[in-house]
């Protein structure tokens, strides 16, 4: 029945990991969707409204650029995928412009959304701007403090930003928050989520709507070196929305590597890291059972990144399977690593990556590709949300 | 007979009452649980604390928080409650989330639970399906039974579904909404409880969420079987402490 080794199948599980370990008052709210989403991804009308918002209004196709000089640097063929140009600067785009009009076609007329860097509470703002429908984002008190500017965008597009006071106050308390106001309105409502994370359908849906990435890919590579296949693909990962949109139409391909990048903050075993494949075990975080980090009595443990993006203690169940069937190969990289290659991809290509994706531009210390490799890297956002951050860490 | 069954054949109408172990010192369990049954409490739910607990409110999150800092944990929890059958017999229920017990090891918590005498659990977080699947049986061998919610928006097939896979009694949620998010029951929760009791479900109903006094007590179990009072004891707690607990119960049965 299924035709996907990696992909999610009918109840939404990846191998052991996913499914919907939700509270009932959810349960109405997810089966409407469970129910609904591959229906409506499949109408006619739908796909023609979501492609062509893609395309006039989020910019896409997004290029594949051929990196140069990194290139000669690492002595590879590297290969860039720029979702820094999508419209608000980020990937994170694909995914709400796909899920506002689910949404619209599921009738519900007020939105909320949850944000730990502030992108996806962003490209949140931004779609229920177009549609003209209420936007209500929980962000993390810390989160906050950290990414002022997108806290302003998100304002000015006319959201109301509603701060996560609870717990570690980052991104996995805002996305309780997120649930809980779910919880309290079932029948207006669509959660938005922004990642590959919660309740079955949310992993699966994400990853088809940040599919035209992988999609893309593989004819621009065609146009450009006559294969459709890369030797690697390349993505960081904090809920992997990004890495799920990149490895998507290669995920059975297994000529194809698959590399995911983690968070590993100030190193694996610091105590202060995001490493979620390297820390975690299995449990059941925001409705779904995935790998996440956590005591021995199963409280959740909370996670540091310098990478707002990336601070989170679980990730997608998609990805917790293909850690653990060995079908990625998954690279903890610390703040440090990652300030110092943003800062190398800066001056060696012209581009300032968000500190996110700067995480997946350090892996040419771990790994050594053969020259006629070629090695696409999801570029999954730029770096204007995170100037501060770089100012201070470099003392610009 | 689990004490629970037992417990949902009497005549009158049931009083539940909910709190968070570890709350508000580590050690308060067990004298939380005699003063209880003093007070001629039904039932109790012991609540495991959990770092995310997603279908609670402010109250419960923050009680939660301070009993995860007193240091409670699920073998304290268990440790706490050894010997507690030789001086409390009333029906025992704990409540939690399900990764502290997926960690714990399900059988090994479902063990442990019968050892110590619980009788049936509540993980709202477990759903119906896998519970079928994969853990009904391991309960009915340590005789626990398991609870399963029911809102305003389940379905009717859906009740139907539940109350067939249930037998202690149905946890009716009185509101779209987390612990505590409530004051009092308008129009649209009376339909709702007429709408379920026309059902002429199996199991008895216990209605919980948003229950807090004397009034929203009785409206609650005008029809239903019973009622459980969390947040509202919680918020008793913290300003009262152990002592407040007689008042309390009282104020919420006058006259039993
Ligand atoms: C630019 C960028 N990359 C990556 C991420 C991480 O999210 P995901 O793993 O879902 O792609 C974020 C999240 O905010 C982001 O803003």
């Amino acid at each position: 029945m299924k035709m996907s080794k990696y992909q999610a199948d009918e109840k939404g599980y990846y191998g052991e990991f996913g499914g919907a370990f939700i509270p009932e008052m959810l349960y109405p709210n997810t089966e409407e969707l469970r129910q609904n989403y591959l229906r409506i991804m499949e109408e006619p009308g739908f796909q023609e409204e979501f492609r062509q918002l893609l395309r006039d209004y989020v910019g896409r196709p997004t290029p594949l650029y051929y990196a140069k000089r990194l290139s000669e640097k690492f002595n590879t063929r590297i290969y860039l995928k720029r979702e820094d140009l999508c419209h608000t600067g980020a990937h994170k785009v694909n995914n709400t412009i796909g899920q506002i009009l689910m949404a619209k076609k599921l009738g519900k007329n007020r939105i909320i959304a949850e944000t730990g860097a502030g992108q996806h509470g962003v490209a949140t703002a931004t779609v229920c701007a177009l549609m003209g429908l209420e936007c209500i984002v929980y962000m993390g008190e810390v989160d906050i403090a950290r990414q002022a500017p997108n806290v302003a965008r998100m304002k000015m597009l006319g959201a109301e930003v509603r701060p996560a006071k609870s717990g570690s106050r980052t991104l996995k308390d805002a996305t309780n928050e997120a649930i809980r106001d779910w919880i309290n309105n079932p029948v207006d409502t669509h959660y938005i989520i922004g990642s590959v994370v919660g309740p079955h359908p949310y992993p699966d849906m994400v990853a088809r709507f940040q599919a035209v990435i992988s999609e893309e890919i593989k004819w621009q590579l065609k146009e450009k070196e006559g294969r459709e296949d890369p030797d690697y693909v390349v993505a960081c990962v904090g809920g992997g929305s990004n890495a799920a949109g990149t490895y998507y139409h290669y995920l059975d391909n297994e000529k194809v590597g698959i590399i995911a990048v983690e968070a590993a903050g100030k190193g694996v075993e610091s105590g202060e890291s995001a490493a979620t494949s390297a820390l975690g075990k299995v449990g059941i975080i925001h409705g779904s059972k995935t790998l996440l980090m956590q005591t021995g009595d199963g409280q959740i443990t909370e996670p540091y990144s310098i990478s707002a993006g990336l601070d989170y203690p679980g990730v997608g169940p998609m990805h917790a399977h293909l850690f653990k069937s060995g079908r990625a190969d998954f690279i903890p990289i610390t703040d440090d690593e990652a300030m110092a290659a943003g800062l190398m991809v800066s001056q060696l290509e012209g581009i300032i990556p968000a500190i996110e994706t700067s995480h997946a531009f350090a892996i040419f210390d771990h790994r050594q590709f053969r020259p006629e490799d070629i090695v696409v890297i999801n570029l999954s956002g730029r770096g204007d949300k995170d100037l501060q951050t770089y100012i201070d860490y470099f003392k610009l | 007979m689990n004490r629970i069954q037992e417990k949902m054949k009497s005549g009158h109408k049931l009083l539940s009452i909910y709190f968070t172990a570890g709350y508000p010192d580590l050690e308060d369990t067990v004298p939380i649980l005699e003063a209880l049954q003093e007070e001629g409490v039904d039932m109790i739910e012991i609540g495991l604390p959990f770092s995310d607990p997603l279908a609670d409110g402010p109250t419960i999150q923050e009680s939660s928080t301070a009993a995860l800092k007193n240091g409670m944990h699920t073998e304290l929890l268990f440790r706490q409650l050894e010997g507690v059958r030789d001086k409390v017999q009333v029906p025992l229920i704990i409540m939690g989330y399900f990764n502290p017990v997926l960690q714990y090891g399900v059988e090994a918590f479902c063990k442990r639970c019968r050892e110590v005498g619980i009788d049936g659990l509540i993980l709202p977080d477990l759903p119906l399906d896998v519970y079928q699947e994969e853990y009904e049986e391991l309960f009915r061998a340590n005789g626990l039974l398991n609870i399963f919610l029911i809102t305003p928006q389940t379905g009717e097939d859906r009740i139907r579904k539940i109350d067939r896979g249930s037998e202690g009694f149905i946890y009716m949620v009185s509101s779209a909404s987390t612990t505590g998010a409530r004051e009092g029951f308008g129009e649209e929760q009376k339909a709702y409880f007429e709408r379920i009791h026309a059902m002429g479900l199996k199991n008895p109903c216990i209605v919980g969420f948003g229950i807090s006094n004397a009034a929203t007590f009785s409206q609650a179990t005008h029809l239903a079987k019973g009622a459980i009072i969390g947040s509202a004891f919680i918020k008793m707690l913290t300003r009262e402490g152990k002592a407040g607990i007689a008042n309390f119960i009282r104020s919420i049965r006058p006259g039993t």
